[in-house]
């Protein structure tokens, strides 16, 4: 009995050689314990040196390994083998320029990233020496699926709404903005409005939900969206009916 | 796609229509179909009188102060929430003239509100 | 070495094809155009309702035609499935609390259709004098 192979069909693209990307088909052993990241290793190592694509952990923890295996964004190491036809599509994630291979370039990402404020902004600077900062367990479980976001860009890669304009900041700079919005310890709301609630904020969504759907760790940056769109709503109409009060 | 500019730093007035929208919806979840049913089906399949519909009966309910006023309420908020999601879908469409969709959409749904509204104030 | 990162280019109108769950966005977005013509035609009701007998006879003869019919059987279908994925997503705007646990997503949405039931029959006795 013949060994069962898998046939790879991946987007190939050399900027100094190609004009644009073309598919190159490779054949690797099928291995009832392999992801999909063992098999391009494979490629990598036996098959074809050239071959260029990111990852790391191999657990679905560094958010590395993201690309559209069969049209659909995934990540390569969580994806098994025997979950997939005998011939796999593979390509870099959608949305993202294409720098070499599956290899996509991630700036605009950590522009908008970073243009959230992603991290504690607190009322008043402590101290170390004043001891830390208490949180309740309900406060925590508040923003806790929030923290989960592993940056691995699959959300982007499925979002039409970021397809279709790239100045949208996207669902996990949104998700982790809300993921600070909510923790008691932070007051940087307002903050972040510049950038949050703004027309390529939150405004741009249409809660397709596509990212939600594809995200690998349940983090839901539909949710935090919309109910960054709840929040911001109900501010605006605060500040028309109450704006003696502080937010 | 541009790595260097950032986003739009302006503040937005979408809360306004982002409310309405989402008012509009959740009524239109829970009214329209049986308002379909009512208007539509429940007077010829008999499950209702059928003076349900009649100028008469309707003309009458109308004149109730209250009820203009909740039927404007209603119908105001689902074609704004209608309107809107239009706008969003021309978009999602490709059709990237968002200015003249804008004014078709909300145009439209002015157009009704005043019809609605002048309809009201005569009944 | 140069760098010359190649953009894909997605098409703007035939995107939403390319996989199920793009077409039920569709399917959700477009049940407000239908909704919003029902409104439309409610409303030209009510005006042909404020311009006398005659006026709103013929067009509830119109409304009831064939075409009006099958018109209202879309809608139908466009406003309940609306109204699905309006309770669908409800849960997810606004999660709600008791201390550390959730409240699970599907009694907000069974709350939602319970909701949509009592409105359902409050307007039916209403339309039917029973109030």
């Amino acid at each position: 009995m013949s060994e069962r192979m898998i046939e790879l069909e991946v987007l190939r693209y050399d900027p100094e050689q190609d004009e644009a990307p073309r598919f190159q088909t490779y054949t690797v052993p099928y291995r009832e314990d392999w992801v999909v990241l063992d098999a391009i290793n494979y490629v990598k190592d036996e098959l074809d040196r050239t071959l260029s694509y990111r990852w790391s952990c191999h657990m679905a923890v560094c958010g590395s390994c993201g690309m559209l295996i069969d049209g659909e964004p995934a990540l390569s190491c969580h994806t098994f083998l025997r979950d997939c036809p005998d011939k796999i599509r593979i390509e870099p994630l959608q949305n993202f320029p294409v720098e070499r291979d599956l290899v996509v370039v991630m700036d605009d990402f950590m522009d908008k990233l970073e243009s959230v404020k992603p991290y504690v902004v607190p009322k008043e600077e402590k101290n170390i020496d004043d001891g830390e900062y208490l949180q309740t367990p309900a406060e925590l479980a508040r923003y806790k699926q929030y923290t989960a976001c592993i940056n691995c860009l699959l959300c982007y890669s499925a979002c039409p709404q970021y397809a279709l304009n790239d100045s949208f900041v996207g669902p996990a700079a949104l998700a982790i903005a809300h993921r600070y919005n909510l923790d008691s310890r932070d007051v940087g709301r307002s903050a972040r409005d510049d950038v949050v609630a703004s027309n390529p904020g939150i405004w741009e969504c249409s809660f397709v939900g596509a990212c939600s759907e594809v995200c690998p760790k349940s983090v839901d940056p539909a949710a935090a969206i919309q109910q960054t769109k709840i929040a911001s709503t109900a501010d605006y109409f605060m500040k028309f009916l109450m704006p003696w009060k502080r937010k | 796609m541009d790595a260097g500019r950032g986003p739009d730093m302006n503040q937005s007035n979408k809360p306004v229509i982002w409310g309405l929208f989402a008012a509009g919806g959740t009524v239109s979840a829970f009214l329209v179909p049986v308002l379909i049913l009512i208007t539509c089906f429940a007077v010829p399949l008999g499950l209702l009188p059928t003076d349900t519909l009649s100028y008469e009966h309707l003309h009458e309910l109308l004149q109730n102060l209250l009820i203009k006023l909740i039927t404007f309420a209603v119908l105001f908020l689902i074609i704004w929430h209608a309107a809107h999601r239009m706008r969003i879908t021309a978009h999602d469409l490709g059709i990237r003239a968002d200015t003249v969709v804008m004014l078709i959409c909300y145009g439209i749904a002015a157009g009704g509100s005043l019809l609605m509204f002048l309809a009201l104030l005569k009944i | 070495m140069s760098r010359r990162p190649y953009v894909r280019e997605i098409s703007g109108t035939s995107w939403w094809l390319r996989h199920p769950r793009y077409v039920r966005y569709m399917a959700r977005e477009i049940s407000a155009l239908f909704i919003g013509i029902y409104v439309l035609i409610l409303m030209a009701g009510l005006f042909r309702l404020s311009q006398g007998e005659a006026a709103y006879e013929e067009f509830l003869a119109k409304a009831e035609g064939p075409v009006g019919m099958i018109f209202a059987i879309i809608a139908m279908v466009f406003a309940v499935y609306h109204s699905y994925t309006w309770f669908q997503v409800t849960p997810k705007a606004m999660p709600l609390m008791i201390g550390s646990k959730r409240i699970p997503g599907s009694f907000i949405v069974a709350a939602h259709w319970i909701g949509f039931a009592i409105a359902s029959v409050a307007l039916w006795m209403l339309a039917g004098d029973r109030i």
